[in-house]
This record gives structure tokens, C-alpha cells and sequence, in this order.
């Protein structure tokens, strides 16, 4: 059951710096640690994440071991119209999942 | 001369806070509790208070997506019978650990919600400290949050609550502590830098930095028990029970969190 949240602004106006934040539910196992027995518990990590607006990449961030479960991801962009962004998370063992949340710009 | 030397000692002995100090530990007045969340840098507050940077809320989602699926031979979801949880859950964690008539003793949130999966949907129980139960947990408690905690007052409670008081305040383990040393003796001081805190669990299941996942109450008193170089319990141990038991006592009318976040 993967789920992701996202906050971004319903409204806003032409030209404001706008928050935007998302969190993806992932282990995000680092790959470096042992079970009780030794055996090395394998990575399991997302790896990319990328947001675009109206088909356009606006942001993009690389991960690594070391990233917390639960990535929390915020950046910030300036609204210039009205559209749709799309979010997409990847990662190891075939990880895929996207989001996608509207704004309105006034 | 043997006067002359008290006479001398006794401030000494006040200045070290030795003389006054009550010997027998004191549970903290009503006015003085505070919620773990006071004890939180502003960081970790803000993870909490905004609903889409708290992690538990994930697994609320997950439970909210549990609570309408249909479980096994019965065919039935938790649904079926208690309808939208946002009104029929409503206060109900606030209450727990209950009485069970049948059992004879009090069960926490998790195990009611496993016996009502062996009761009414004839499903297997969720194993316990796992995703699925902690996330129907999770999302069930959630329904309370912002109300006070109003424990079940049912007289059959009354000994079980008893004994998990008197665990809580008695010493044990191979470090000689008792819960209370730390809890209401020493909440406003640190231990390996971190905050001693209150005892209060208004936010369970919790999303637990350490832990990197949510987690039950159950799974921090085993912490602490395991801490204290104590002999431990299973997950769902009537002892650990009546410990929750006492526990949400001390925490009665304050708000609960659920999912609190916690450092």
C-alpha cells in the first residue's frame, strides 16, 4: 500500500512564490544493515523524484541511502498559470508511483 | 559539640535536596501534566501539526482504505457494521483499554480490533507491531483527535487499573527502577539529552523518528522495559494492558494527538 500526500496551494496569484510539499510513504531501506543473523537486508530505496507542470520538469532530486523513511520533499516555484502538477516517485525493485494536484492562478 | 555539627549539617543537607525530597515518588498534579508534545523542539511540533508533513498519516490513509475493505469468510468490512468511521469512531479511542464482558479483562484498541475480526468478520488477527494493524489503529484513533481522553469507568476495571499502577511505581529489573523514578520523578530533566517526559500517551499509535515507522504503545513501554533491564512481555501481555491501562488514567481530559509524531 504505497500512498503520497500533497500540498499545494488551491489558489494563488500571478507572480507569487508558491510552497510546494509532498510526502511518499517508502521504507527507504538503506541497504546496509544486517538482520540478527548477519544477513544483509537489501537496499530498498526510491531514487528519483520528479515534478512537472503542464508536462514541463520544473524540479527533480535524486536519493540516497541515508534518506529518512517516509521522504518529506518541499521546494518552492512561482505561479505563472493555471495548470496541473504531476509527481512521480521511482525506485528500487520496480517502485513507481504518481500524484498529481491542480492549480488555479488568478 | 555532636548539636554544634547538626546544626551544620542540616543546611547542608536542605541545599542538597536530600532532607525535603519525598521518599516515597508522588504522581504529578492534573495541572502540572504535559503532553510529550511540549517537550518537542519546533521542528518536530510543526511535522505533527501539519497533516501532510506528518508521516502517521500515511498510515491513517492506509486504515481508512483497511476499514472499507471486506475481510476473508465473512465477507464483511469493518464498514458493513460501524459504517463511516468519522462519525462512529468518534471518541472511542479516547476510552480504551475497555472492559471485554467475555474475556473477563481489558483489551487495548488493537486486540478489540482483532476480536472483532475473530468475532464478526471470521478473519485471522492481525499479527501485532505490524503495518496493518497499527494503520486501522491508527485510523480508528484518529477519529479522536482533539478530544479529551475519558477513560472507561466500568468497576470491573477497577483492579486490573490497580495493577498497573503498582508496576508502574514499583522498582524492578537489574537497574532497580521503577517507572515513576523517571516519570514523575524527573520528567523536567534529561536522559542522554533527551527529554524524560510525563508518561502521558494521548498520540498513539505514534509516527516515531527513531523508529522511522508508526508505533504502538505497547512497543514504547517494551522500550522502556527493556531500558529498565526488566523482564519483558509479549506484544498484548495482560501486564503491558493494565500498564495502558494506568497509563491513560494519568492522561485523563488531556487532548489526544493520534498520530502524534515523537522524536
Amino acid at each position: 500500500m504505497a500512498a503520497a500526500l500533497i500540498n499545494v496551494p488551491k489558489k494563488a496569484k500571478n507572480g507569487d512564490v508558491i510552497e510546494i510539499k509532498t510526502l511518499m510513504s517508502h521504507i527507504m531501506e538503506t541497504g546496509f544493515r544486517h538482520t540478527t543473523s548477519g544477513v544483509v537486508i537489501p537496499r530498498d530505496i526510491i531514487t528519483s523524484f520528479t515534478c512537472r507542470f503542464e508536462g514541463e520538469e520544473i524540479f527533480r532530486a535524486d536519493l540516497f541511502p541515508g534518506t529518512a523513511a517516509n521522504p518529506f520533499i518541499s521546494f518552492f516555484t512561482v505561479a505563472s498559470k493555471s495548470g496541473k502538477f504531476d509527481f512521480e516517485w521511482i525506485g528500487d525493485n520496480g517502485f513507481s508511483e504518481t500524484a498529481s494536484a491542480s492549480i488555479t492562478v488568478e | 559539640m555532636k548539636l554544634a555539627a547538626t546544626i551544620f549539617l542540616i543546611p547542608l543537607l536542605l541545599a542538597a535536596g536530600i532532607v525535603l525530597r519525598p521518599l516515597i515518588a508522588t504522581e504529578i498534579p492534573q495541572g502540572e501534566r504535559r503532553s510529550g508534545y511540549t517537550f518537542m523542539g519546533p521542528e518536530t511540533k510543526a511535522m505533527q501539526d501539519d497533516d501532510t508533513a506528518n508521516p502517521g498519516m500515511l498510515g491513517a490513509l492506509d486504515g481508512e482504505a483497511l476499514w472499507n475493505r471486506k475481510a476473508s469468510a465473512a465477507g464483511k468490512a469493518c464498514a458493513d457494521c460501524h459504517g463511516d468511521a468519522r462519525a462512529s469512531m468518534k471518541g472511542v479511542a479516547a476510552r480504551y483499554p475497555t472492559y471485554d464482558k467475555p474475556l473477563g479483562r481489558p483489551v487495548n484498541l488493537e486486540q478489540r480490533i482483532n476480536l472483532c475480526r475473530a468475532r464478526h468478520q471470521e478473519a485471522d488477527p492481525f499479527p501485532y507491531e505490524k503495518h496493518d494493524l497499527l494503520a486501522l489503529t491508527t485510523y480508528v484513533a484518529e477519529q479522536s483527535r482533539g478530544m479529551a481522553i475519558a477513560p472507561d469507568a466500568a468497576p470491573e476495571l477497577e483492579p486490573f487499573l490497580a495493577k498497573g499502577r503498582d508496576f508502574f511505581m514499583h522498582r524492578q529489573g537489574q537497574l532497580n527502577l521503577g517507572c515513576t523514578n523517571c516519570h514523575d520523578d524527573n520528567w523536567d530533566k534529561h536522559l542522554a539529552g533527551s527529554p524524560v517526559t510525563q508518561a502521558i500517551p494521548n498520540g498513539y499509535p505514534i509516527y516515531r523518528l527513531e523508529w522511522q515507522s508508526l508505533g504502538s504503545l505497547q512497543r514504547r513501554l517494551r522500550n522502556c522495559i527493556n531500558g529498565m533491564r526488566a523482564q519483558n512481555f509479549d506484544f498484548g501481555a495482560p501486564e503491558l494492558v493494565e500498564l495502558e491501562l494506568y497509563l491513560m488514567s494519568r492522561a485523563r481530559g488531556m487532548p489526544m494527538e493520534t498520530p502524534a509524531v515523537r522524536p
